[in-house]
């Protein structure tokens, strides 16, 4: 699958993430771009958070940047999680 | 009573750590229009996995006449915080229907009706005439609360930091909340820098009867702790009232005097009050 | 060989010479005097009426007979605002000096440009309290051959007067000066307050050269650095930028978390058992720390204790307590802010002191022995209360040793401040990467989430908690820390050593690694 519409979630700010996402041509596969402030420390982590995420919306062909400000790990899944529904166009209870 | 903007992971995840007794995740005012989706999604998750330590955790929902109310009942509901809190509350008719609602979810979830608490927040003329019922006829009910910055825009008066305009609503509420038996907590103060006004604003509410006050700045905390926490004298009188009482009583007296001030029942019940408030058990 | 906290540190280091382990923070000085010898301060003869003015900075380095192998030292008054030492370092760069051994009393981001000095070979050992930015980064990583020692404010003293450091050239900028090179930072444009950490190299070191940009009628008075040991007098334009150098007043942080921990600090002071008349106290310039003082202050009026002294750097809020009445005396070794140069210009009370009066442990008693309570930092912290205020959470060197082990250790109460964790990166640590200050002189752990008492200090523990204050275990806290961030991943590192880390006797109490990037 992959997404319908780009889209965007979270901010700039500190223990936030801000994620973007575009759809890609089909059997392109995921190209990921994350970039964080402690990459070092937790990159590999946020990593495997991002994969098993879009494994389970089964999103195959998706272009996927993420700036990380120190997020935790629900903070991090809820900014993701946010930015899917939104690029599956599957919003709820909000104003777009 | 801390408010923190729902959409805010810094603030939400330190929450607990400011000795608030409250914390208040706001899916409301403090959240864009278009970030509601955020917000909900983020307060689902960081109430999962938070420790706010000894703070009770309740929830701002928007008001079911917009597009967002149903939604944050459908994700928050299930997760049970320990109240849910309404704003603009104005009829009986909307609290039940309200409580329909919220009961709807915890049948589907198969969880119970009497867990999760409801605050009726007052924050129009029409809640102000109203208010009595709101407190009185629910037993999940149990706190109300007076929005100020929203009931002088609906009053359309300005807000003056004595709070002229709101006095008559603050009285009024406290007492449908003392004749319905249920705590109310106080508005915000809005001017963080103003340490000697939210004193001030704090003692006034604590002496017409309200039992808390919320905030939105962690820095106003200590303020308001200190202010509703009984001083050392007045604890010391109370314990001294408390221990005189059973004294007497068990010699069968009903009215006595300490230091030639009358002591009667009420003034018992009072002092049985801060002693509660203080932690302090009479030996 | 494996020192008392269980660090490996090597023997013998080429550069550096013979290592000695630490083994306890009274070791040394349980003995009364130091085994090193003392080497003598140069004497020097100067006739009557020959003038030490310079026309340019330029010239007096010259004068001073620069050497390949030299030693050139600083003082870091002026803080980031420093012009001088990147410009020193030119000249010298530019006249062909190689292998200088740099010797500030520590360096800031704007010392970033000397960067390509340590790369080409101009600059080839670094002693400093500490080290920044670019120039911590490229130390971590490897950029010098030798390792760089990270000394404390007191230890700095000593290893200039047993010869570790010695200095053939200081260069001491000051914000006034007279013609024979009497000086001081205590006015003039560029003003910085107390000179403190300078005094002992203008006494030490072989030349030296007064810089001023401010030139006063003779005598320039409060005789802060006196004449008897300047050899050169230079004029400039500018010693710095006075925006960076000291602004207006220090403001009390509004961060709730930094507020919300400095008044569990400040609890924890007024129930430890040395909150009395007469206490002396120290805290730090920003952040939780100076908003300790904050609460105290209002502590201290309520209860009406009135305290002794205050020590160390000094911001406007130390002046306020001292013009309240809240405090008796200030010893200040360095000042933070213009209010404070101007105080201590004009308030007897108001008393400059040497690095050596302030901390230097090899003496008949610094300051900080008298010190009760002192509040200090942390970038880490380990479950054995050891301190790391050096080295990041990413390896790289980005702090400062400074006073904090010297206070530390001199202190009746240590409390240290932090959040319990940082951008997501825990502070609390199994262990921490680098000890600057050994946990047997840390007495409390103050954090939002909780306070946790060094167990060997067991009155204090009770004190506290009859207090009815919320302590913690620190091994509670340490994996209630890391359940909320996640347990970061492993930071790697060569066996090179780029830093050696003195405690204030000289002992290594840690080494750093070479960092290696991912």
């Amino acid at each position: 699958m992959k997404p319908k519409i780009a889209a965007q979630s979270g901010t700039f700010e500190s223990s936030d993430v801000i994620f973007l996402i575009e759809p890609m041509a089909d059997n392109s596969g995921r190209k990921l771009e994350i970039s964080s402030t402690v990459m070092q420390q937790f990159g590999e982590s946020f990593h495997n958070i991002v994969t098993e995420m879009l494994d389970s919306y089964n999103l195959t062909d998706i272009h996927l940047i993420a700036k990380d400000k120190g997020a935790l790990e629900p903070t991090i899944k809820a900014r993701l999680e946010t930015a899917i529904k939104r690029s599956m166009d599957q919003q709820e209870g909000t104003l777009k | 009573m801390l408010y923190i903007p729902g959409n805010n992971p810094a603030m939400i995840q330190q929450g607990g750590v400011y000795g608030a007794d409250s914390i208040l995740l706001d899916l409301e005012d403090a959240v864009a229009l278009n970030q509601k989706d955020a917000a909900r999604v983020l307060v689902r998750n960081m109430i999962k996995s938070v420790n706010f330590y000894d703070a009770e955790v309740c929830v701002r929902i928007n008001h079911l006449s917009t597009p967002f109310g149903l939604a944050d009942l459908e994700e928050i509901v299930p997760l049970q915080p320990s109240a849910i809190r309404y704003p603009k509350t104005e009829s009986p008719e909307e609290v039940a229907e309200l409580l329909k609602i919220i009961e709807r979810i915890e049948d589907k979830h198969r969880l119970p009706h009497n867990k999760m608490t409801l605050h009726a927040m007052i924050e129009t003329a029409m809640g102000v005439q109203n208010v009595f019922n709101i407190a009185s006829m629910f037993s999940r009910v149990d706190a109300i609360t007076i929005g100020g910055q929203d009931l002088t825009a609906d009053m359309n008066i300005i807000y003056t930091p004595d709070g002229v305009g709101i006095d008559f609503a603050r009285k009024r509420i406290v007492m449908a909340a003392k004749a319905s038996h249920i705590d109310v907590i106080d508005t915000i103060f809005p001017d963080v820098n103003d340490e000697e006004g939210l004193r001030r604003e704090t003692e006034y509410a604590k002496k017409i009867g309200f039992t808390g006050k919320a905030v939105i700045n962690p820095r106003q905390i200590d303020i308001i702790h200190d202010v509703f926490t009984p001083t050392d004298e007045e604890i010391r009188k109370a314990y001294h009232i408390v221990k005189e009482f059973q004294t007497n009583t068990a010699a069968g007296i009903g009215v006595f005097a300490i230091d030639g001030k009358m002591v009667d029942a009420p003034v018992v019940a009072r002092a049985e009050y801060i002693l509660k408030l203080a932690n302090v058990t009479v030996a | 060989m494996l020192n008392s906290l269980g660090r490996e540190i090597p023997e013998y280091i080429e550069g550096i010479g013979k290592l000695e382990p630490f083994q306890g923070a009274l070791m040394k000085l349980g003995k009364g005097w130091m085994d090193e010898p003392t080497i003598p301060a140069p004497n020097r003869a100067y006739l009557p009426h020959q003038s030490k003015l310079c026309k340019t900075l330029e010239e007096a380095i010259i004068r001073s007979n620069p050497q390949n192998g030299m030693t050139v030292s600083f003082h870091h008054h002026l803080r980031n605002g420093d012009f001088l030492l990147v410009q020193t370092l030119t000249i010298l760069h530019n006249m062909g000096i190689r292998e200088i051994t740099l010797a500030s009393s520590s360096l800031n981001e704007c010392h970033d440009p000397i960067l390509p000095y340590l790369i080409d070979g101009t600059v080839t050992r670094i002693f400093s309290s500490g080290i920044r930015n670019q120039l911590g980064r490229a130390i971590a990583l490897g950029v010098l051959e030798t390792p760089v020692v990270i000394h404390s404010h007191g230890g700095r003293v000593r290893s200039i007067h047993t010869g570790k450091i010695r200095i053939d050239l200081a260069i001491i900028s000051a914000s006034a000066a007279d013609c024979e090179g009497n000086a001081t930072g205590s006015h003039g444009k560029s003003a910085f307050g107390s000179i403190g950490y300078a005094v002992i190299d203008a006494r030490y070191a072989k030349e030296v050269i007064v810089v001023t940009d401010n030139l006063v009628d003779y005598p320039c008075i409060p005789l802060s650095i006196s004449q008897n040991f300047i050899d050169h007098v230079v004029v400039v334009d500018s010693i710095g930028d006075a925006s960076k150098i000291a602004t207006g007043t220090t403001r009390i942080t509004k961060s709730p978390m930094d507020l919300r921990i400095a008044k569990l600090a400040a609890d924890v002071i007024e129930q430890s058992g040395f909150f009395v008349p007469g206490f002396s106290f120290q805290v730090g310039a920003g952040g939780a720390s100076l908003a300790v003082a904050k609460f105290i202050r209002e502590k201290m009026r309520n209860k009406s204790i009135r305290g002794s002294f205050m020590l160390g750097g000094i911001t406007s809020y130390c002046v306020d307590m001292l013009n309240d009445g809240l405090f008796e005396t200030i010893f200040d070794v360095q000042s933070f802010d213009a209010v404070v140069s101007n105080s201590l210009l004009n308030n007897r009370r108001h008393i400059e002191i040497p690095a050596a009066l302030y901390a230097n442990p090899f003496n008949c008693g610094c300051i900080t022995n008298k010190i009760d309570v002192v509040v200090l930092g942390a970038l880490e912290i380990d479950v054995d209360f050891n301190v790391n205020v050096i080295t990041g959470s990413e390896g790289y060197i980005r702090g400062a040793s400074g006073g904090h082990s010297d206070t530390a250790s001199g202190a009746k109460l240590t409390v240290v401040v932090c959040p319990s964790f940082r951008g997501r990166i825990p502070i609390i640590k199994k262990r921490v990467h680098t000890v600057v200050t050994p946990g047997e002189t840390v007495h409390v752990l103050v954090t939002e989430r909780g306070i946790c008492v060094n167990p060997a200090f067991k009155e204090l523990e009770e004190n506290l908690r009859r207090a009815g204050l919320n302590l913690k275990d620190i091994h509670d806290l340490e994996v209630e820390v890391d359940k909320i961030t996640g347990i970061p991943g492993p930071l790697e590192y060569t066996d090179k050593i780029v830093g050696i880390v003195e405690y204030r006797d000289g002992t290594i109490i840690d080494v750093i690694h070479q960092l290696k990037e991912k």
